[in-house]
């Protein structure tokens, strides 16, 4: 009996020495390179003695600010990836033409382009967005920290190591090729037997996770630990357009995890969910996957256009114009996102009728998009605009995402969308609306919030240089797309025959250069700042006279944000204040109550990675063992009743005596 | 900073321009893809109505409301305006309503499923006209069509008469793909154990191109066709020689045809079995296998028979 028990199948499962790429010259470089950089960071802590610092203040850490930095911090690393892969992807098709291959086989064009995308919108797009929201929304409505902390930092774990799961596919195994919605049947278990839908499957339900429940976490902060006088309709707008952003994470990553569940199930024991045969339907894999992702569409964009609302008010000094029909477009769009789904593919061949009313609806989003852009327009009409970095971004934006929203009704006409669909003109657009919407928002987001996250203002020079080689980077590689589209090109082709459109594929890749410029400007940016911070410095804690709450406190602000919660009167409470001849209270501090930091939620979502490794190499023991980690250092942490501390009063008096002087000194 | 950003990218904006007017899409050879290129230029007409005067307004406003500007009027307490919000959204509304009725209209006259009306602009369909059907069969990574009233096959060539109506039946075999000949339709998907079907008419002769336009694997990129429009005396002489020239494609020749290859080159078959793409369809090539459709009506007579019980 136990001869049947093959035991290194039972310890290591599907993975084999084969397993590791060595074959392939480009991912052995890679790999050599991520080693030498990994252990060069990891000696450089070791010499610092940082390992204690990083672990009591920033890997166990439940400040929602020290989070909301990590987060930040993710997504610009794996920018570097995401756009790493677009760089070969560009260089791909540049080169690809008639007897030329290119450097890349199918085999590794079809990983890279699924890599892009994923990486793109889960691990860069969404800790970018997630990251923003937690860092600013409990100082905007004047809290101390999200409604449930230890879940704040155990989501932001989960994603990380979701993440995590990604890039290890790139040196164990191989990662999906299948693009990045992995439809069915090709990403089925016969079409697709190999790990890289299984690593696709476990990263984005172990990140999944985090998501969720981070989205809930947010939801409850705004409902329910708002400043006293903060009514729905005095809340800013960016804690607005993120109430909006979690509601819809909390209804729609449900249905992803749903959908790759069924699809799982369908590779692992042999349902037939969206299989081709005994009754399975792709289609259904189609409709579901889309009615999580057009929702996530706005996930992504709806706190971008927050912070342009944000930004434009105080660049402009001068109240947003028309606050009511901003929320109300807010709402309005969080609400259509879910009747849109299907736009994504009218050339399933669903009926005339269906695919006008999806058509129509897609159509009816852009009257509050259009109100919003509006909006922002008059709110420059009659205001004093300075131009710093956030203000360009937003500048760039207004003018960049018009276009992009327009070639967007466009695909929402189905019979035009006949002919566009899946083209090079469809990739044209929706990079339109997300780097000319989302990335260009969260740039304006990272250098508007950043003197209040570091106490000191990013650096000019290097910003503007970011903007334009970002701006034009984008127009120059994404214009020839569109026209490549028009030309009838599709989409995740890594060869052509015809040699007339090399030059606009050059072209192309030229725009992706500019744009790693300004990549590398954003990093250089960083560095410099980082090294001009005193003459940089921000004392007053409202650098760029801001209008709401967060610029009332230091930068950066105490662990506690605020020693007295806020009083609200007015949509722009701080503007408000600063009118009123608001004096800051220098006595009568109490001791805060405040929660305490715990490893709890890094260890279960390392437990939770390792379970997913497993169970995407089949290693049954290692899974089982895993999960049963995960459920015994959850009950564990149950247990766990030293949650919670006071910081003293004298701690408080001090810090704000400091803060006090502070601003003195700087009259 | 505005006026760099109009020098750079207006030379860049009107080469585009330029070059997009002459693309396959934009100037097709069949009447249904015309009339989608058409709707293109309408729409993005409709839109522009709104989307240039607000690039400019950007523009103009950050121009002149900038700080330094202090000639600018300057209220910061101004944040409201009845009628300006009248127009903020009634602007946007009529550009969506005159929109939508245009998209209710051409979705439904350019429905792929609705019988040609007409052969173009001009002409009408000649009365007792019957479409030619061919049967599509996307497989891994090569083209299968189907003639079922000449009873031919080809693998990667497609050729039709000009000015003749055709009527495709579209399935696949694993994966999903998209049937796509920009220069005469829209393309819809190709879906096994599925059929979904396309009607449309080349207007000039020609050698087009066809692919499949939904990634389907590895041989993806080389997953193409030419697309023959040619007058009906020559495709007369196209059918005979196929016919003559051909080979038979059996079930069994299909389960060889079927197994993944790439880059395959055009072959003619001068016969086909009469109920192969009934099969593909409902999955029932193999020897010993049910077809889709039988099982289906089985367990809806099941069903009944449970009901009058």
């Amino acid at each position: 009996m136990l001869d049947h028990i093959d035991l290194i199948k039972l310890i290591f499962g599907r993975l084999t020495w084969d397993a590791i790429p060595y074959q392939e010259p480009i991912l052995l470089f890679t790999f050599i390179g991520v080693a030498i950089g990994g252990l060069a960071v990891l000696s450089l802590i070791t010499y610092f003695r940082l390992w204690g610092v990083l672990w009591r203040d920033w890997i166990t850490s439940i400040d929602h600010k020290k989070i909301g930095i990590m987060y930040v911090i993710l997504g610009l690393v794996m920018l570097l990836r995401g756009f790493a892969d677009a760089l070969m992807m560009r260089a791909q098709q540049a080169l690809s033409f008639g007897d030329s291959a290119g450097f890349l086989p199918p085999h590794h064009y079809d990983q890279v382009f699924t890599a892009h995308g994923v990486i793109m919108i889960f691990f860069v797009a969404m800790p970018l967005v997630t990251g923003l929201m937690n860092f600013v929304v409990p100082l905007q409505i004047g809290a101390r920290d999200v409604a449930f902390p230890f879940l704040n930092n155990f989501s932001f774990w989960m994603t990380t190591f979701g993440g995590g799961l990604v890039m290890v596919s790139l040196f164990v195994g191989e990662f999906a090729r299948t693009g990045w919605l992995a439809y069915p049947p090709l990403s089925g278990i016969l079409s697709s037997p190999d790990v890289g839908v299984d690593y696709y499957i476990w990263s984005l339900q172990i990140a999944g996770v985090g998501t969720l429940l981070s989205g809930i976490n947010l939801i409850a902060t705004i409902v329910k630990m708002r400043a006293p006088g903060m009514t729905m309709m005095k809340m800013p707008v960016f804690t607005w357009t993120a109430l909006c952003t979690n509601v819809l994470i909390v209804a729609a990553f449900p249905v992803l995890t749903a959908v790759l569940g069924m699809l799982s199930l369908d590779r692992l024991v042999g349902t037939n969910f969206f299989t081709n045969d005994m009754g399975g339907n792709a289609m259904m894999y189609v409709n579901l996957i889309w009615i999580w992702g057009h929702p996530e569409v706005y996930i992504l964009i709806l706190p971008a256009f927050g912070i342009f609302s944000e930004v434009v008010s105080t660049f402009c000094s001068k109240r947003l114009f028309g606050y009511t029909s901003m929320v109300y477009a807010t709402v309005v769009i969080t609400i259509l996102s879910y009747l849109v789904w299907l736009h994504h593919f009218f050339t399933m061949g669903s009926g005339a009728s269906v695919n006008s009313f999806f058509g129509i609806t897609t159509m009816i989003i852009s009257i509050p998009t259009g109100a919003k852009i509006f909006n922002w327009l008059f709110t420059m009409y009659r205001g004093r605009i300075r131009f710093e970095l956030p203000m360009l971004w937003t500048i760039g934006f207004m003018i960049t995402f018009v276009i992009g929203g327009m070639t967007g009704v466009l695909l929402a006409v189905p019979s035009a969308d006949f002919v566009l669909h899946n083209s090079l003109f469809l990739i044209a657009h929706f990079h339109n609306v997300i780097i000319g919407g989302v990335v260009f928002g969260m740039f304006a987001g990272i250098n508007y919030w950043f003197p209040k996250a570091f106490g000191y203002k990013l650096d000019t020079f290097w910003g503007r240089c970011s903007f334009w080689f970002w701006t034009v980077g984008f127009y120059v590689a994404f214009m020839p797309l569109y026209l490549l589209g028009l030309m009838g090109v599709t989409r995740r082709l890594s060869h052509f025959e015809d040699p007339s459109l090399q030059i606009w594929f050059q072209i192309a890749a030229f725009g992706a250069v500019l744009i790693a410029l300004g990549i590398a400007s954003l990093i250089i940016q960083l560095v410099v700042s980082y090294q001009r911070r005193e003459s940089l410095r921000d004392t007053t804690g409202d650098p760029w006279g801001g209008r709401t709450l967060e610029w009332s406190t230091s930068s950066p602000p105490p662990v506690y944000n605020f020693a007295f919660t806020p009083k609200v009167y007015d949509t722009d409470a701080w503007a408000d204040m600063k009118s009123n001849a608001y004096a800051r209270p220098l006595e009568g501090f109490l001791a805060i109550h405040m929660p305490k930091n715990t490893g709890a939620g890094f260890i279960i979502a390392a437990f939770c990675a390792i379970t997913g490794f497993a169970l995407i190499w089949q290693m049954w023991l290692l899974a089982g063992l895993g999960f049963a980690s995960v459920l015994a250092a959850i009950i564990i942490h149950t247990f766990n009743y030293n949650r919670d501390f006071y910081i003293p009063e004298g701690e408080v008096v001090r810090t704000e005596n400091e803060r006090t002087r502070l601003l003195e000194s700087h009259v | 900073m505005d006026s760099s950003m109009t020098r750079r990218g207006l030379p860049l904006l009107s080469a585009i321009l330029l070059a997009g007017c002459n693309t396959v899409v934009m100037n097709p050879s069949g009447d249904i893809a015309s009339q989608q290129g058409h709707l293109i230029v309408i729409s993005t007409l409709l839109m522009l109505l709104i989307i240039i005067p607000v690039i400019i307004l950007t523009i103009a406003f950050a121009w002149r409301y900038r700080k330094n500007n202090t000639k600018a009027a300057y209220e910061p307490d101004w944040d409201h305006s009845t009628q300006l919000e009248l127009v903020i959204w009634g602007a946007p509304l009529l550009i969506i309503i005159a929109l939508g009725l245009v998209t209710w209209i051409s979705t439904h006259t350019l429905d792929p499923y609705r019988p040609l009306s007409r052969l173009d602009e001009q002409r009408q369909i000649p009365a007792g006209t019957k479409p030619m059907t061919v049967e599509v069969v996307a497989l891994d990574w090569k083209w299968l069509f189907i003639y079922p009233d000449l009873g031919i096959a080809t693998v990667n060539e497609l050729a039709a008469p000009v000015d003749m109506p055709i009527h495709f039946k579209i399935t696949a075999s694993t994966v999903m793909n998209s049937f796509y000949i920009p220069a005469l339709a829209g393309q819809i998907y190709a879906m096994p154990g599925m059929e979904t079907s396309l009607n449309a008419v080349i207007n000039h002769p020609g050698e087009f191109e066809g692919f499949s336009a939904n990634y389907s694997g590895a041989g993806f990129s080389d997953m193409r066709f030419k697309f023959h429009g040619m007058t009906t005396e020559n495709f007369n002489q196209w059918v005979q020689a196929t016919k003559s020239g051909g080979t038979a494609l059996s079930r069994t020749d299909y389960l060889q045809l079927e197994k993944p290859s790439v880059r395959d080159s055009v072959h003619h078959y001068g016969s086909v079995d009469a109920d192969l793409y009934h099969a593909i369809l409902n999955r029932c090539i193999a020897p010993g296998t049910t077809c889709m459709d039988q099982m289906m009506a089985t367990g809806m007579n099941g069903k009944m028979a449970q009901h009058h019980e």
